[in-house]
């Protein structure tokens, strides 16, 4: 992504020209909406990163939770605001700006993690059914159609609850990140393996493509160090969007009480558990982790749009 | 056109057999029948001889016999909360999921078409450059929030409309009771109907407008611009014809979607459907109900999926020659 590039920037001038060419660079500096949105999603990077250490309370420690403090309006408009929670605490207490820190790096890390696994895997099978063809390609692309057809909310949703059910409340607790990256990575494979292949069989015709395979290399290496590199702007493309995808996924099934826990809340499980109080007022529990998941699900989106505007696959494609 | 036909329900038939085998799995792993029937004061012994009487101790694939016999003649177990016939259980609770689906579709149909087509015209107008800025809002929010938004503005705020239940209902034919025809049951679908559309809007409206750009840029609308023929009839009899064949498939495989987010939906609103009788099921472990759920709405998507196949297969004939 286009922060990568950020950051290799400083290390070797002659990539820092080449980087300052590019077409990528050329349109970034002109547009303001793709500069707001990246400044945005490495604020929160760099929020998520170093939670630890911006956060004024531990959220996860009992030990510095006061019940006595629950529900405590945010600091600047009311005559009840304390001074100390500047965003208010929710229904256990807790400091809601800590936990919001704390619950943007765990939706973050599963959103990643499990993008990855998606990326993994349909990577993998994009090339292979594109590379190979045939019947290969039939099942690959069958068992895609079929899988896609079931939504993915659905298929995480039936899967994670009755993994809940089969192990019970508390243990299913402890296995749940794992357990939510695991889902939303396999539920999402299809994604990518399509998008790959669409590409795969485009590159394959090419002659750079012949000329390895003349030169007698294997074809593993063929796919991966020769046609993969090739693909990687609609990769791009899609991780972005997926990357939001899988972090409102993440929300939806811990708003259900499918996900994480209270005691380690994501920003979904943050929302679910203040929706019981905002009928009686404490709209502050749900509202801002709220517009925290919202802004930075919209940064992302907004960013992919941009790469897809640049880089165009349909036409790299071409 | 037959042997497409007979391809798609083969397949059909296929994922059902799948579903319904992974659905026994679940039955077979979850839960033991025996304490559900018998609770814990029964002895070792008489355990063995009930487990044996009910075919418990048989294997895998003769079990999973018996369950599809059973399941292919609509018995699917008796729920262990509600002491009935599952299915029955779901297909009471069916009515209520499918009226916020339909509702949702309607609106999703009224505001999609117009607002796409428009946009794909005119797209440079204030008007298209605002649809596209909410609709990529739009996506990023996630059904709950706008579920929670709503609720928070239009009950808690406002006072305007109810926040949860179905409101009064009228019996139509049998278990069917509608909340279409009385004015409470329609005040009480508008907010969660909204939701579910709110989650597909973004992505029809986009399509419709992609769709029918790439529609207005072909030789044959060209045509018709140099034959003279009007601009409303070119736009909605013409371009509009070809724009609605991608947004088939596409509706089709999202009514899937729909079906999976009125579990959130009906969670937030309290609303009695099949969704909302899942979750209850899966934390009370009531096995059977989940199983037959999941072979209610796998039905429903496998249905609905080939039921897509088929009526694109009519309208475009070029589907025919690739299902050969």
């Amino acid at each position: 992504m286009s922060n990568q590039i950020l950051e290799a920037a400083p290390a070797a001038p002659t990539t820092w020209q080449r980087i300052k060419d590019s077409h990528l660079w050329h349109s970034f500096s002109r547009d303001r909406v793709a500069q707001f949105s990246l400044a945005v999603f490495l604020s929160f990077v760099v929020m998520a990163l170093f939670a630890p250490a911006i956060a004024p309370f531990d959220p996860y420690d009992v030990s510095q939770i006061d019940i006595l403090d629950s529900e405590i309006p945010p600091s600047w408009n009311e005559d009840e605001g304390d001074a100390r929670f500047w965003l208010g605490t929710d229904a256990q207490g807790r400091d809601l700006w800590s936990t919001i820190l704390y619950g943007t790096r765990t939706s973050l890390l599963i959103g990643l993690a499990a993008v990855a696994l998606q990326a993994l895997l349909g990577i993998c099978m994009g090339l292979m059914a594109g590379y190979f063809g045939g019947r290969i390609d039939s099942l690959l692309m069958r068992l895609a159609d079929v899988q896609l057809s079931f939504s993915t909310m659905m298929v995480a949703i039936v899967v994670l609850a009755v993994f809940q059910a089969t192990f019970g409340t508390e243990l299913y607790q402890e296995l749940a990140m794992f357990m939510l990256i695991m889902v939303i990575g396999i539920a999402e494979w299809p994604q990518y393996a399509r998008t790959i292949r669409a590409s795969v069989l485009a590159e394959k015709k090419k002659e750079y493509v012949d000329a390895a395979r003349v030169m007698g290399l294997r074809s593993p290496r063929i796919m991966f160090r020769h046609i993969l590199p090739n693909t990687l702007s609609p990769i791009l493309v899609i991780s972005t969007v997926q990357v939001a995808n899988a972090i409102i996924s993440e929300a939806s099934l811990s708003f259900l009480g499918l996900g994480m826990p209270v005691s380690e809340p994501s920003l979904g499980s943050l929302i679910s558990s203040g929706f019981e109080y905002i009928f009686s007022g404490s709209w502050w529990i749900t509202v801002i982790p709220g517009a925290v998941l919202i802004s930075l699900v919209l940064v992302m989106n907004l960013l992919g749009d941009w790469l897809r505007d640049v880089l165009n696959p349909k036409l790299y494609k071409g | 056109m037959i042997a497409f036909l007979i391809k798609r329900f083969f397949q059909a038939v296929v994922v059902m057999f799948v579903i319904s085998l992974i659905s026994f799995s679940i039955q077979d792993n979850l839960g033991d029948p025996l304490r559900e029937l018998v609770g814990q004061s029964v002895s070792e012994e008489e355990r063995q001889a009930l487990r044996d009487e009910m075919g418990l101790n048989d294997p895998f694939l003769v079990q999973y016999a018996r369950f599809a016999t059973n399941a292919l003649q609509g018995d699917l177990g008796t729920s262990y909360f509600f002491k009935e016939p599952a299915l029955d259980v779901i297909l009471n609770k069916l009515p209520a999921t499918l009226e916020l689906v339909i509702g949702a579709t309607l609106i999703i149909v009224l505001v999609s078409v117009p607002t796409g087509v428009y946009s794909a015209i005119k797209p440079n107008s204030f008007f298209s450059r605002a649809v596209m800025g909410i609709s990529i809002v739009g996506i990023s929010v996630p059904v709950f929030l706008t579920a929670i938004g709503l609720i928070y503005l239009f009950s808690i705020e406002l006072g305007w409309m109810p926040s949860y239940g179905r409101g009064e209902t009228v019996p139509v034919f049998g278990s069917w009771e509608t909340g279409f025809v009385t004015g409470d049951g329609l005040a009480h679908l508008v907010l969660p109907c909204f939701t579910l559309a709110s989650i597909m809007l973004p992505l029809f409206i986009r399509l419709i407008r992609a769709e029918m750009m790439e529609v207005l840029q072909s030789e044959y609308v060209k045509f018709a611009w140099a034959k003279g023929i009007s601009p409303t009839r070119i736009y909605f009899l013409h371009a509009l014809k070809n724009t609605m064949l991608p947004v088939i498939t596409v509706g089709g495989v999202q009514i899937g979607t729909m079906v999976a987010y009125t579990i959130l939906t009906e969670t937030v609103f309290q609303w009695p459907g099949m969704g909302f009788l899942f979750l209850e099921a899966v934390n009370r472990v009531d096995t059977p109900l989940i199983v037959a759920y999941l072979i209610v709405v796998g039905a429903i998507f496998v249905i609905t999926n080939t039921l897509v196949d088929l009526i694109y297969g009519l309208v475009n004939p070029t589907v025919k020659l690739a299902g050969k």
